[in-house]
């Protein structure tokens, strides 16, 4: 018994731990946003107090930038990109574990390359693709490479849990001579919700964080998104701590606001198959 | 309602061979129930009547229509899973209407069959609950139900009682049973249970490793069994084997031995000298005592006592089962050295490759 609490309190002791160490850079990056730039470099670690605490840098960030047209673009770029790799993942997922044809087994493989092979290894080529099809500089761009990116990832868990989908539900519905599209949208999605909402956190997160790509294909002020928006505020030779950090904190809230939203299922997807 | 016939058919994965040479006629409303052991192609042969699995070779008629290529929905049949496969996410009455409404059903029409089919089941305080809710012998009658609304040709269950515990799969067969006679559709039912197929089935098709064995009423497939795979798989505790041969042939009839039991005489039509048979006794019609056309004696090992009758297992020179059934209170002791007598009626005789010998006329 004793021996069992000592077990749990140790691993509890590395979870607060870990949860620490990812924690405590974000809550830096949110206290001293609140703060004057000097409180900043004075003592980073403090709390903001009646001496310290400052909005400069929310202000000048809503004054000075198109910050929210930045928050606007990446928000299309990250919710279009996100639709589409779970509409066509889950698609994709059902149909390569559902239907067997020729080249079933050659797509999955090809698809599980793209899992394999960083796609900002392909970024010359993209940008040139790009440029030839008259899509530079613009979130369309962005959205095609983002979908390209997530897809692999997102038919490959989506796969594994269509097949777990009991079989008899699939022929019962044949039997009910429901069409295939219906088969999908009406009985085997609604089924694969929890899935969905995993696969909907693990696509996001990195599409909102990116920077590579609309460095790479994003030239104008009006295509920026947040992550390179907030870059302006870093200089050669000044840097506008309080902007960055405020900018920073901002775009924290999306990405928390879409797990809260998904969270109950994420937790029903990442625990499916371990309770039956 | 309509009739079902099956020619030639064939299935194949690969070089395996699951189904060879199937022919089957069901007439319109005769419950067809097909049955034996796990891996003989009982449910591959129901799912191809669905329309789930492809023919590799061979027709499937039903109504005088060809369904081979047809869709399942389009062969007008109706399946029940063993798995219930009820849609989780919707409640019973949608679970009972989601496959109408793409079959051209009008929305009063399908109202007034799920009204129906509930009354029929008893669901009708259960029409808004969700499955998740439900009680497997609820889930069961749902899965029953959402094939009767569809008013199919031909009802196809899959074990549908294989997932209940067994006081429900009592009650959920004579329902079964019950609806047959309500319905009077044409049914093909599949079961490892040779009990289910008994007492439901108009007739029983016997399957083995893809081939059929016999297809009979329920009893004549008990008292006339066609080979040594159907004697001893209908039948439980399984009927009895004994080796043996054919010594001579007389006037009397054919005089067969066997190292196991004591000589007798068979009527000797069918019969050649020489000739190697297996004498084949049920548990139940093999009595304690030495007066009989038919004797065997062994030692007693082992007394199963069930309540209406015991099984009395024992041994026997060549270490092959040999179970008798006993009636009463009075029951052999383990160790007791016993003889047991059957009337020749009940002998059931096999040649050298299982097939069955008639023996008796009378």
């Amino acid at each position: 018994m004793f021996e069992r609490q000592l077990k749990s309190a140790g691993v509890h002791l590395l979870l607060i731990a870990y949860s620490c160490l990812a924690v405590g850079p974000i809550l830096l990056v949110v206290m001293n946003s609140f703060k004057k730039r000097a409180a900043i470099f004075g003592s980073p670690l403090s709390f903001p107090d009646f001496t310290t605490f400052s909005l400069i840098g929310y202000n000048k960030v809503f004054s000075a930038s198109h910050v929210v047209l930045y928050f606007w673009n990446s928000l299309v770029v990250t919710l279009v990109s996100m639709s589409l790799v779970l509409l066509l993942g889950a698609m994709a997922a059902w149909a390569l574990t559902e239907y067997r044809f020729r080249w079933t087994t050659a797509l999955s493989l090809y698809l599980a390359i793209g899992i394999m092979v960083p796609i900002r290894l392909g970024s010359v080529a993209i940008l040139t693709m790009m440029r030839k099809a008259g899509l530079n500089d613009t979130l369309t761009a962005l959205i095609l490479v983002y979908v390209a990116q997530g897809l692999p990832m997102s038919i490959f868990i989506l796969s594994e849990f269509v097949q777990q989908i009991p079989r008899d539900l699939r022929d019962a519905a044949r039997c009910d001579g429901v069409p295939e599209t219906r088969i999908f949208f009406e009985v085997i999605a609604p089924l694969l919700r929890p899935a969905i909402a995993t696969v909907a956190v693990f696509t996001i997160v990195p599409i909102w964080n990116d920077l590579w790509f609309p460095l790479i294909l994003t030239s104008s002020d009006s295509t920026h998104t947040i992550t390179l928006g907030v870059q302006q505020f870093l200089g050669q030779y000044i840097t506008d701590w309080n902007s960055v950090l405020a900018a920073l904190s901002m775009a924290i809230l999306p990405i928390v606001a879409i797990y809260i939203v998904f969270s109950r299922q994420l937790i029903a997807g990442l625990t499916a198959g371990a309770v039956k | 309602m309509a009739n079902l016939r099956i020619d030639n058919l064939n299935k194949s994965y690969g070089t395996a061979r699951v189904l060879a040479d199937i022919g089957l006629q069901i007439p319109d409303g005769e419950f067809v129930v097909l049955v034996g052991p796990s891996g003989c192609g009982k449910s591959t042969l129901l799912r191809m009547i669905a329309g789930l699995d492809a023919v590799t070779s061979g027709d499937i008629y039903i109504g005088d229509r060809l369904v081979n290529t047809l869709a399942p929905a389009e062969r007008k049949i109706a399946m029940v899973f063993q798995s219930y496969a009820l849609y989780p996410h919707m409640d019973v009455r949608k679970n009972m209407t989601f496959g109408l409404k793409f079959t051209g059903v009008p929305p009063a029409e399908r109202q007034r069959r799920v009204t129906e089919a509930a009354r029929m089941l008893q669901l009708e305080k259960l029409l808004d609950r969700y499955p998740r809710d439900l009680s497997g012998g609820q889930r069961q009658r749902v899965a029953i139900g959402r094939a009767i609304v569809r008013e199919p040709d031909v009802f196809l269950f899959d074990e549908p009682l294989s997932n209940l515990d067994a006081a429900l799969r009592v009650s959920t067969r004579v329902e079964i049973a019950r609806l047959h006679q309500m319905l009077k559709a044409t049914i093909v039912y599949v079961t490892h249970d040779q009990v289910e197929a008994m007492t439901l089935a108009d007739r029983i098709v016997v399957m083995n490793q893809g081939v059929i064995e016999q297809v009979g009423k329920p009893l004549d497939l008990y008292y006339e069994p066609a080979n040594l795979f159907v004697a001893g798989f209908i039948g439980s505790p399984a009927m009895n084997f004994f080796a043996a041969r054919v010594e001579s042939i007389g006037a009397g009839g054919a005089r067969v031995v066997g190292p196991t039991m004591q000589p007798m005489t068979l009527p000797a039509a069918g019969l050649a000298a020489g000739a190697e048979l297996t004498i084949g006794v049920r548990p139940e019609h093999l009595a304690i005592g030495d007066r009989g056309d038919f004797l065997t004696s062994g030692t007693v090992e082992l007394v199963e006592r069930l309540g209406e009758a015991s099984f009395a297992h024992v041994a026997r020179a060549d270490k092959k089962r040999l179970v008798v059934e006993i009636r009463g209170r009075e029951t052999p002791k383990i160790g007791d050295v016993v003889t047991f007598a059957a009337g020749m009626r009940d002998v059931h005789v096999f040649d050298k490759g299982g097939r069955r010998v008639e023996t008796v006329t009378a």
